[in-house]
């Protein structure tokens, strides 16, 4: 895949020839039994679809299929609503302080199996094993002690007193980052008494299902979480049930539309976390090494399958040339392969249908006029790959600048003034997040203040944490994920 | 006394020749370097630190980094004897293997380089002398001058100076900067060729890095040939994001100039792990250029029998243990 | 010298409040407000599609002044409002008498709790932001910290019917909504508009800027739709549109408002049902908020 030639320049400062490292795989069998085949988690049991179709799930950096799943039907869905219902009246009758144990329960096993689920992350996922293990998992389990302890405060939590939970909740989370996604899902839902169905994405739905099995060994009450698989007419199935009082979408904004169209006239609560066309904005008194990274790590992270990826670099016409030197020396470094190479960086595309957007979307890049690089790199024959991808000469009017990629390219706008960059920055109608370089504590103050943006990261980029509330302004959604905000979309408040 | 020029024939053609005029310009040149963000420098030296060195590349890191060694004893109690059988040490490692390579250098106070330049005659190992009231620096010009022409005299190849701490954090660069270069003027022997200078910063006691970045920079211009985070005689000695950050000032002062600074982390590095992480900054940072001893060093002691076990391991298959190695 | 007994007296033309003018309809038409019995009160501007779009505009100009006021400042403003409203306070309750059919002292009393209403929500301002944002203590070296900033424009179908509707019920959507620093465009009660057009002119004369607060009267099934589809605002607060035009007309509202993805308030179940004498709660300030959380790093 992937096979289009890019522009490629050798690395400025070529490393890895003297000290090559040597592969340094994890090892899959450290992921543990996949089944050939899966049903849904219903009621607490592992049970078969009404339906026969099954959908495959593929290793994206080698294209073999892991295992395959079922393709849930309205029954399914149906009867994993009518297991939640069955539960909420007990679960959220329970103590808050039981709520917490068994949160924090799930907490400690996610810590315990955490290299297992890092692996079969990174294996049905595609993301390199330095990410699943240092970011995603430790994320996993922080988000769950984080809200574990809401369970017993919430009359503390500034919703009034005894603030009532929802009922069953519908969600549907991203394939970008699975198990993360869950966990800001069904944390903070059952931490406020709601019972939850959740719909894993179709091309990554193992760690759900692993998570699943740890529901089982917490001894998690049957029925408060259920885990149906399925594609987006599952998805569409749970949003509309008629038995769902909430629902929690994370994903792209034109789904995002379409759920808050089916919603509309019914009383059920609505969040979303949708797309976003982030600005990282570099001044000429910018941490100059420090903005490097924050600029890699913005878009390089995750394959750019990020929805607050700072897609769109915006430097000062200054500082320009330095910057982009400088930028292209460190993507050179950028080790693209292997997901469960320890030392892999950037891992595999996550699907055939993701790399063939972003061959699309780079394509119409260049023939827009903007200028493509990439650095020299191997990629593997087998999988879905695209190198980091670097385009200059871009503007506002070209579709690399406005629409979102989800992907390891990076289009560079170039700005003169304070304002002229917060006007660049604001011009979309996502609103996810921003990232501002300068030493300048004031003027950071001042674009922060400016910037339509959710999520401001100021000399960072891409820090997440369960006590910071994440979400969107205009398109990329509304409601927040994390912190006491987060407990919010779960209230009937 | 204060052209650069003079020093690095390199900054004459950089635009950079008047940096030195004056403190003034001195002053605004040094800050007007760009900033440098604690939190961020130390997230991206911790991530390097997180790459898997094994088999065949754990095997040339290991002989890389033990070919890169500054063999130190810089001790009150330090003895002729003492001071021969670390040289002993550098010449053979690994009695048990002789592919093991040499260290790069020996370092020991001025009094020991005569009988270290003895020890190590007939090899390639370099004898490093720390000089200018080291560790301190806490002495008058012309006291610091003599002591690094005493141990040149005395055969030195390198010399390690300190810094005056004081007069930078005070704000005198300039006279930080004439320290420097009149210590470079003392490097030269009779016959034209010089002492290769090493100025230590004693980044422990600078603070921020910052103070890091513009001391690097203040030191190249001034001629320094490698720059040395640290005497080994303060709480705080080498750390990856100081050393990170002095790869990136030598990197981008190549850039600007054409001419190349090696870099020596020093004190505190101990394990073959410590040096792995290193030696993955000094490949991702600055790449092949700086991948040898010519450019980069590790001053230690203890780091050497670390690196021989790990090497014994692999060769061996069996971890090894401190009797399998040699202490001296 | 002829034999005049009685003063003929001068009557008002209400007109819209769009941008701090009062312009006439840009169609011309008005229409007819009649008591509770159907008598004749006034005409009222029939506000079009054009007028609500005028306003959006007008409405968009004034974000980035009201936004950027202090939040202190906007609380005089507000307080300025419950001045003059509280001097004009025997024209309002007869409005209100008229327009939902009640007695004098209940209107005035009406009049009075919209009076407080302002007063409470003027101590707001600079208040929310301590209740609503706050530092996140991240596990690491980061200053954190989520500030509420306004959602931007807001589109208000008002209050159509229940105790109070045409002045207190007004005001219980406008000020929550501007004291957080939004700029609103409002459809008036379409059957009890004169309450609304006559704050228009109290709003002109209390420091409120031309164009943070927009009054359109006319058929809500014409200005409704017009904000609901606008792709400039950004937010709707459909209060009033289940008893304005039957059952059906709020979802259609809300799915055309999910093509920009609206912030939506939901109507009241049974909106006939509904005391605005009731406390307001915080319900309402905190709906047209957006969470922004800045992250810098700690360092020296």
């Amino acid at each position: 895949m992937a096979k289009k030639k890019n522009t490629e320049e050798p690395a400025a400062q070529p490393t890895g020839g003297l000290f090559a490292y040597a592969p340094a795989p994890e090892s899959p069998a450290a992921a543990g039994d996949i089944a050939t085949s899966y049903g849904h988690f219903i009621g607490g049991e592992f049970v078969d679809s009404s339906g026969s179709e099954a959908l495959k799930t593929v290793n994206p950096a080698t294209e073999q299929v892991l295992a395959e799943f079922a393709q849930g039907t309205d029954e399914d869905v149906d009867r994993a609503v009518a297991a939640a219902r069955k539960a909420f009246a007990d679960w959220s009758a329970l103590p808050g302080s039981e709520r917490a144990k068994y949160l924090f329960r799930i907490a400690r096993i996610i810590q315990e199996r955490s290299r297992e689920l890092a692996v079969l992350e990174s294996i049905d996922n595609g993301k390199p094993i330095r990410e699943t293990r240092d970011v995603d998992l430790p994320l996993v389990a922080a988000h769950f002690f984080y809200y574990a302890g809401w369970a017993d405060k919430l009359d503390y939590a500034g919703f009034g007193a005894s603030p009532k939970p929802l009922g069953v909740a519908g969600q549907v989370i991203p394939w970008n980052f699975p198990l993360l996604m869950l966990a800001w899902k069904i944390a903070p839902a059952l931490a406020t008494g709601n019972t939850v169905v959740l719909k894993p994405a179709e091309t990554t739905p193992l760690t759900a299902l692993r998570f699943a099995e740890i529901c089982r060994q917490a001894g998690l009450p049957k029925g408060v979480v259920n885990i149906v698989t399925g594609d987006g007419r599952t998805g569409a199935a749970l949003t509309a049930h008629p038995d769902v009082n909430k629902v929690a979408f994370t994903g792209s904004t034109p789904v995002g539309r379409a759920i808050a169209k089916q919603l509309a006239g019914t009383r059920k609560k609505l969040s979303l976390e949708l797309g976003g066309k982030a600005a990282n904005i570099v001044f000429d008194d910018a941490p100059i090494d420090q903005a490097v990274e924050g600029i890699v790590n913005g878009i390089f992270f995750n394959q750019g399958h990020v929805c607050c990826a700072g897609s769109r670099l915006l430097v000062q016409e200054s500082i320009q040339d330095e910057l982009l030197d400088a930028l292209k020396r460190r993507m050179a470094t950028l080790r693209v392969g292997d997901p469960l190479d320890k030392n892999t960086d950037i891992g595999a595309i996550n699907s055939a249908e993701q790399l063939a957007r972003i061959t699309a979307l780079t394509d119409a890049g260049e023939a827009e006029g903007a200028e493509r690089w990439s650095p020299a790199c191997e990629l593997p024959g087998t999988g879905f790959w695209f190198k980091p991808t670097l385009f200059t000469g871009v503007s506002q009017a070209h579709r690399i600048a406005q629409e979102e990629i989800f992907g390891p390219v990076l289009s560079v706008l170039t700005f003169r003034t304070p304002a002229e960059a917060v006007e660049k920055a604001n011009n979309t109608p996502y609103g996810l997040s921003a990232g501002i370089w300068t030493e300048k504590g004031s003027r950071i103050l001042w674009m922060a203040n400016k910037l339509k943006a959710g999520v401001v990261w100021a000399n960072t980029f891409n820090k997440f944490d369960p006590t910071s509330p994440f979400g969107g302004y205009k398109e990329s959604g509304y409601g927040r994920e994390g912190g006491r905000h987060g407990l919010e979309a779960y209230l009937d408040v | 006394m204060s052209t650069v020029a003079a020093n690095a024939p390199g900054v004459a053609g950089s635009g950079l020749q008047d940096v030195a005029a004056s403190e003034a310009s001195l002053r605004r040149f040094l800050h007007g370097l760009p900033g440098v963000d604690q939190v961020g420098l130390e997230a991206r030296a911790a991530t390097l630190g997180t790459r898997s060195i094994k088999t065949t590349a754990k095997a040339y890191a290991i002989d890389l980094a033990i070919s890169m060694i500054d063999l130190t004893t810089l001790e009150g109690a330090d003895t002729v004897g003492k001071v021969r059988a670390l040289c002993a040490k550098g010449r053979t490692p690994d009695p048990t293997d002789p592919t093991t390579p040499r260290v790069a250098a020996i370092c020991v106070y001025p009094d020991m380089v005569a009988t270290a330049k003895d020890a190590l005659r007939g090899t390639d190992i370099q004898v490093a002398s720390v000089a200018t009231a080291f560790p301190a620096g806490r002495a008058a010009l012309p006291v610091k001058l003599a002591d690094t022409a005493d141990a040149v005299a005395a055969g030195a190849d390198e010399i390690d100076m300190v810094i005056d701490r004081g007069a930078f954090l005070s704000g005198r660069y300039l006279d930080v900067f004439n320290e420097i270069v009149a210590v470079k003027e003392a490097c030269k022997r009779p016959d034209g060729t010089s002492a290769h200078l090493k100025v230590i910063f004693e980044t422990g006691e600078l603070q921020t890095y910052d103070n890091v970045r513009r001391v690097s920079w203040l030191a190249m211009l001034a001629g320094a040939d490698f720059i040395k985070t640290s005497t080994g005689k303060v709480a705080v000695n080498a750390t990856p994001p100081v050393t990170l950050l002095m790869l990136e000032a030598v990197r981008d002062f190549r850039a600007q100039t054409g001419v190349q600074v090696g870099v020596k982390p020093a004190g505190g590095i101990k394990t073959t792990k410590d040096a792995m992480k290193y030696l993955v900054m000094v490949n991702e940072t600055l790449g092949d250029d700086w991948l040898t001893p010519h450019w980069f060093r590790f001053g230690a002691s203890s780091l050497l029998n670390d690196l021989l076990m790990q090497r014994q391991k692999l060769t061996t298959g069996r971890y090894s243990g401190p009797d399998y190695v040699t202490v001296d | 010298m002829s034999d005049v007994a009685t003063r003929l007296d001068v009557l008002k033309t209400y007109k819209l409040y769009v941008g701090g003018k009062f312009p006439r309809s840009e169609s011309g038409r008005v229409y007819e407000v009649t008591d509770a019995k159907g008598e004749w009160l006034a005409n009222a501007p029939l506000g079009t599609r054009k007028d609500t779009r005028d306003a959006v505009l007008a409405a968009r100009a004034a974000v980035k002044g009201w936004a950027g006021t202090t939040a202190y400042n906007r609380g005089q403003v507000l307080y300025r409002v419950a001045e003059m409203l509280q001097g004009r306070r025997e024209q309002f309750a007869a409005e209100v008498a008229v327009s939902e059919g009640i007695g004098p002292k209940k209107a005035a009393a009406l009049v009075d709790a919209a009076i407080d209403r302002w007063v409470w929500y003027a101590g707001w301002t600079d208040k929310v932001a301590q209740i609503a944002g706050g530092a996140n203590p991240v596990a690491g070296p980061y200053f954190n910290l989520s500030t509420p900033e306004p959602t931007g424009v807001v589109g208000i179908v008002a209050p159509q019917a229940g105790y109070g509707h045409s002045l207190l019920g007004l005001v219980s959507v406008i000020a929550p909504a501007i004291a957080t620093g939004n700029t609103v465009v409002v459809a008036a009660a379409a059957d009890a508009p004169l309450p609304a057009l006559s704050l228009g002119e109290v709003l002109a004369t209390s420091d409120v800027p031309g164009g943070v607060v927009n009054i359109i009267s006319g058929r809500t099934a014409d200005i409704a739709p017009t904000l609901a589809s606008h792709q400039d605002v950004n937010a709707l607060d459909l209060t009033g549109a289940i008893a304005s035009d039957g059952p059906g007309a709020a979802p259609a509202l809300e799915a055309a408002a999910a093509d920009t993805l609206k912030r939506v308030v939901r109507p009241e179940l049974d909106p006939f049902a509904q005391d605005w004498t009731n406390a307001p709660g915080t319900d309402r300030l905190l709906s047209f908020l957006e969470t922004k959380t800045v992250w810098h790093p700690m360092g020296i």
